[in-house]
């Protein structure tokens, strides 16, 4: 197969567009979890609050408008397949470049200040942001860019434990459990609720975004990870905190878990949520062009 | 279960009369105020010229976009999306806010703690629930945004919003000690036990 080369323009131009996408349209596994919540709900106030999230998807679509005011932290993950030519360093100026634009052009809030200097410079990039994380695929001629825009009530919500191996299992579980309660309101529930397991500190955390911002449906390619999701999934939805922590059935969409082996001695567990606008949004390119999804 | 439909500067007796459970309509001015210009205000000793009085305030830090002063947009800023933000981390502020400059709503997710409910009971006040994350729907209650201050800060400033049919609203807290996220927390956190007993977890396990 002959090697596909990809631009910097277009990755600008791409990464502008998923911004503004990934803000106004929900992936259609989300609506498809409002669905299933609705359905299954029990609570007349949680119905009610379902069925203006439900309406709200709607009317962003009609109006083209953004989903949430929350413009978040912009996150974009690039997945580089075989015999594909980039330039990296020049990929990564070309997103921020993109951003920034889309920004500018449409134009979106800045939620993205100075960490000290509180410094908005209304651009969404600052000092390691927008944050890029790049991997790699078997898959030839493909080069893949999802966007998250990660919005903040449920990033503020995010939770580490170096739990050790004499707690077991029963620390991991009581500790998502008792994350969901801390949340309460405060993370846009319904979430996903994205767990972590194992690995370094740091890797922990990244797993549990990854967990966090999977498409419901999808399912933790461990079979005890699995089995772990589904344990969780309907514990928490036991808990009564329903959306908006308001009461009702449906606080969470899903509990996914993310694994990595980790050391004989540690037993660590993060806790990462996404809210209810479950924003995300993803394009492919290959030598047929660039196709836009979720 | 009543609804009220309010139109701000709003009276202690109009508050009081909001119940948990109540509904609310919003007509005319609302106020969008936020952790960088309630710093500002509170921590930072800066003031507003807005007179907050009777006034509701959002939690908020809307998407506007620069346009030329005119009648429909005299700040030069027009509205492209306005939702709300995670209330819980302006807890500090209620009181200020609402014993010192009078605000007597306001609106937020997440809800505020106990000290807010206190200060909403004392002060006479009340906190109403809009749905976090709807912001395309709330934007077509708004109607144009008639005034802004602090905008050294934006998107962070204090803006004066125009709003029409803004709501309905849950009343979540108010003045009479009643809170519904504390109802919800009481009620979540006592199903811990049985919730972990489901996962296999025993409490002695713990």
């Amino acid at each position: 197969m002959p090697r596909m080369k990809v631009e910097p323009a277009q990755v600008e131009e791409i990464a502008r567009e998923l911004y503004v996408r990934a803000l106004k349209i929900l992936p259609p596994d989300i609506k498809q979890g409002f669905e299933r919540l609705t359905a299954t709900e029990t609570d007349a106030t949680a119905k009610s609050v379902l069925a203006t999230m439900v309406t709200n998807i709607r009317v962003a679509e009609q109006t083209e408008n953004m989903l949430c005011q929350d413009t978040g932290i912009p996150i974009y993950n690039v997945t580089i397949g075989r015999e594909v030519e980039v330039d990296g360093a020049a990929l990564k100026a070309a997103i921020r470049k993109g951003c920034e634009r889309a920004t500018r052009e449409h134009p979106l809030r800045s939620s993205v200040v100075h960490p000290i200097t509180r410094k908005n410079e209304h651009t969404s990039c600052g000092p390691g942001v927008p944050a890029i994380h790049v991997d790699f695929s078997e898959e030839s001629g493909r080069l893949t860019i999802e966007m998250i825009p990660k919005g903040s009530g449920s990033e503020n919500n995010s939770w580490l434990r170096m739990a050790i191996p004499a707690e077991g299992i029963n620390a991991i579980k009581t500790f998502v459990v008792d994350c969901v309660l801390e949340a309460g309101g405060k993370t846009c529930p319904p979430t996903i609720v994205g767990v972590g397991i194992g690995g370094t500190s740091d890797l922990c955390v990244m797993l549990a975004k990854k967990a966090a911002t999977r498409p419901l449906g999808t399912r933790c390619p461990d079979p005890e990870g699995a089995a772990l999701e589904t344990a969780l999934g309907e514990a928490v939805n036991m808990l009564g905190v329903g959306p908006q922590g308001l009461g009702g059935d449906s606080t969470a969409f899903a509990v996914h878990v993310e694994l990595a082996a980790t050391h004989i001695t540690m037993n660590p567990v993060a806790v990462n949520m996404q809210c209810h606008s479950a924003r995300r949004a993803s394009a492919a390119v290959t030598p047929d062009g660039v196709e836009y999804g979720f | 279960m009543a609804h009220h439909v309010l139109a701000p500067p709003i009276t202690e007796a109009q508050v009081r009369a909001l119940r948990v459970n109540d509904t609310v309509t919003l007509e005319g001015a609302l106020y969008g105020i936020r952790d960088a210009n309630q710093i500002a205000l509170f921590d930072k000793g800066r003031t507003t010229r807005f007179d907050l009085h009777g006034q509701a305030a959002i939690h908020t830090a809307p998407n506007v976009k620069s346009v030329p002063p005119s009648a429909e947009h005299p700040t030069g800023y027009a509205p492209v999306c306005i939702g709300t933000t995670t209330s819980a981390r302006m807890e500090r502020f209620t009181r200020p806010l609402v014993a010192d400059l009078g605000v007597r709503i306001i609106i937020g997710k997440g809800g505020l703690g106990a000290g807010s409910l206190e200060v909403f009971r004392e002060a006479g006040g009340a906190y109403l629930a809009i749905i976090g994350g709807t912001a395309a729907l709330e934007t077509t209650w708004v109607e144009g945004i008639e005034d802004v201050d602090l905008d050294d800060l934006n998107p962070e400033s204090i803006w004066k919003f125009r709003v029409r049919g803004f709501g309905p609203l849950l009343v979540a807290m108010d003045s009479h000690g009643n809170s519904l996220y504390d109802a919800v927390d009481r009620q979540s956190r006592s199903r811990r036990q049985n919730t972990l007993a489901r996962l296999g977890v025993k409490p002695a396990a713990e």
